[in-house]
């Protein structure tokens, strides 16, 4: 049985978000959403604001300026009922590499407040799920880079969010193991009606399915599916309207300066 | 095929919840402590240096007359054995602040922060599980000492545990605020140099302060405001049985003080967090 969320309500929903450190604007004005069901890629080259995106939406910054829902759930007012419906991969390494893959998993379950006999039972889930369940007692650190990223995707999925939010989770990783990646996640999106938001500067991970936001230097240039953005730009594939609409962006940004 | 189980219970956390939650934290840093074994003994053997070289050579040069909560004349690693209890909480203090710093730039603590309960919980089950791993430090200092025949009477052992929750607390609190300020690990050798050192030298833990008083009154009056100076007083009268109430109200009141000041510093809407010039890693 599936948590069921009334279905209009977009998974995750960015309303006017801006962000700045001291002087430098790091988002402005962003809005975006995240359907159920629904992969989207987020598209930005480094320093386009993404992670700084991500650490609004779980959470680690305050929110100054907009809002930000998750299944309706304002990260602000309600961080309890927003957080709980959010599984993240961050960029960087959050398992503990000392110590087993269960014992890792069983940490995150408590921190969820999940009792350790249903902790076991999700963790069986979550390891067979990303194909790793012969791997439980392994100590994270033998795992390979591939694996461990299937480990924090599993840690992301253990509390049954609906939503996921991956944060360039291929990187460091080989192409075989990229593709795996994406396919699962993909999976997941499709089959299980978990919204995804995966942040990439990548351009070939986004598929023809996909929903893409185009993120350059803080602003939100075109979000839409893959088609849409291909077709309002002018550009022949994803990448030729990714450069020509950061390149219009700079353009701008340049006549005003002037 | 989508069903994995049934939703897990969201809206609020029951107490049975929270408890999962405490305990999950405490074990994971057991389970860190069991694999960093070097830290361990690195944490045993700074106080045993002081205790078996530092103590032995002071012996001679440093009397210490009777003063409360001692009833004769004690030798002078008597004296600083308690000190050197404190030293070990002073240090797992400031460890674990350098392991958040640590967490912060890896993903560590990101998953512990975007945890659904309160922020608050999560901070204060962080500390109370470095603390105990500090007291259990502690124990093992002072079971080795008791060979040496630094012996206390059985009570001050059972008395000792609440002074080392308390002051472990207290030191840990401290720890997590400075950790909040600190942008970089690298700027943790600052913390060594003007946290660590000026606190247990500026403190009663190795001299007894009216003979600081003799020699500088200005510096007695810093021993006497220095919080370490009191952790260490509520352990040395906790071990012999007795409990210094002047002690035991700062440490009280110090706790909650840094305490607090940590919870906000890592409220994302106050904190300094949010108050950086930089993107955090990741």
């Amino acid at each position: 049985m599936k948590r069921s969320e009334p279905a209009q309500i977009p998974a995750l929903e960015i309303d006017r978000v801006s962000h700045r450190y001291g002087a430098r604007v790091a988002l402005k004005d962003v809005s975006l959403a995240v359907q159920q069901s629904s992969f989207t890629v987020l598209l930005g080259l480094n320093g386009a604001g993404k992670s700084t995106l991500f650490s609004l939406i779980t959470r680690l910054y305050a929110i100054r300026s907009g809002q930000i829902r998750i299944f309706g759930h304002d990260v602000a007012k309600e961080p309890g009922a927003a957080l709980s419906r959010l599984g993240v991969v961050f960029q960087s390494r959050a398992l503990d590499i000392d110590i087993s893959v269960r014992q890792n998993l069983m940490y995150h379950a408590a921190l969820h407040g999940i009792a350790n006999r249903r902790a076991s039972e999700l963790i069986a889930q979550v390891l067979e799920r990303v194909a790793m369940a012969d791997r439980s007692l392994d100590r994270v650190g033998n795992l390979s880079i591939g694996q461990m990223r299937r480990i924090e995707i599993a840690r992301a999925l253990l509390h049954q969010p609906r939503l996921l939010l991956l944060d360039e989770p291929t990187v460091g990783l080989d192409i075989k193991a990229r593709a795996d990646i994406l396919d699962h996640v993909r999976r997941l999106s499709e089959v299980e009606g978990i919204g995804v938001l995966w942040a990439t500067h990548l351009i070939d991970e986004a598929g023809a399915g996909d929903d893409v936001v185009v993120l350059h230097k803080g602003s939100v240039l075109a979000h839409g599916t893959v088609g849409e953005v291909i077709g309002r730009s002018g550009g022949a594939d994803l990448r030729d309207a990714f450069n020509r609409l950061t390149e219009v962006a700079d353009q701008g940004e340049l006549e005003a300066a002037r | 095929m989508t069903a994995i189980g049934e939703p897990i219970a969201r809206e609020g956390f029951s107490l049975t919840q929270y408890l999962i939650c405490l305990k999950g934290i405490v074990w994971r840093e057991a389970l860190r402590f069991i694999h960093q074994r070097e830290r361990f003994v690195s944490a045993l053997v700074r106080p045993l240096v002081w205790l078996f070289i530092f103590a032995a050579g002071f012996r001679q040069v440093l009397g210490v007359s009777i003063i409360p909560p001692y009833e004769t004349y004690v030798l002078y690693e008597v004296y600083i054995a308690p000190g050197l209890v404190a030293m070990i909480q002073l240090f797992n203090g400031m460890q674990s602040s350098l392991t958040m710093v640590y967490d912060r730039e890896t993903g560590g603590m990101r998953t512990l922060l975007v945890s659904p309960f309160p922020r608050w919980w999560l901070l204060t089950s962080k500390l109370l599980a470095g603390t105990l791993v500090s007291v259990l430090q502690a124990y093992v200092f002072l079971l080795i000492a008791w060979f040496w025949d630094i012996e206390a009477p059985a009570i001050g052992y059972l008395a000792l545990f609440p002074a080392l929750l308390l002051s472990g607390f207290m030191l840990g609190a401290l720890g997590m605020l400075i950790s909040s300020l600190i942008k970089q690990l690298e700027n943790f050798a600052g913390v060594m140099n003007f946290v660590i050192f000026p606190m247990f030298f500026a403190s009663s833990a190795l001299y007894p302060l009216w003979r600081v008083k003799e020699s500088s009154p200005l510096l007695y009056y810093v021993c006497e405001l220095n919080p370490f100076t009191h952790a260490t007083e509520l352990i040395r009268f906790a071990l012999y049985g007795q409990v210094n109430w002047i002690s035991l109200a700062v440490v009280l009141g110090c706790t909650a003080v840094f305490l607090f000041g940590a919870i906000l510093a890592y409220d994302p809407a106050r904190g300094f967090l949010a108050r950086r010039n930089t993107p955090a890693g990741g």
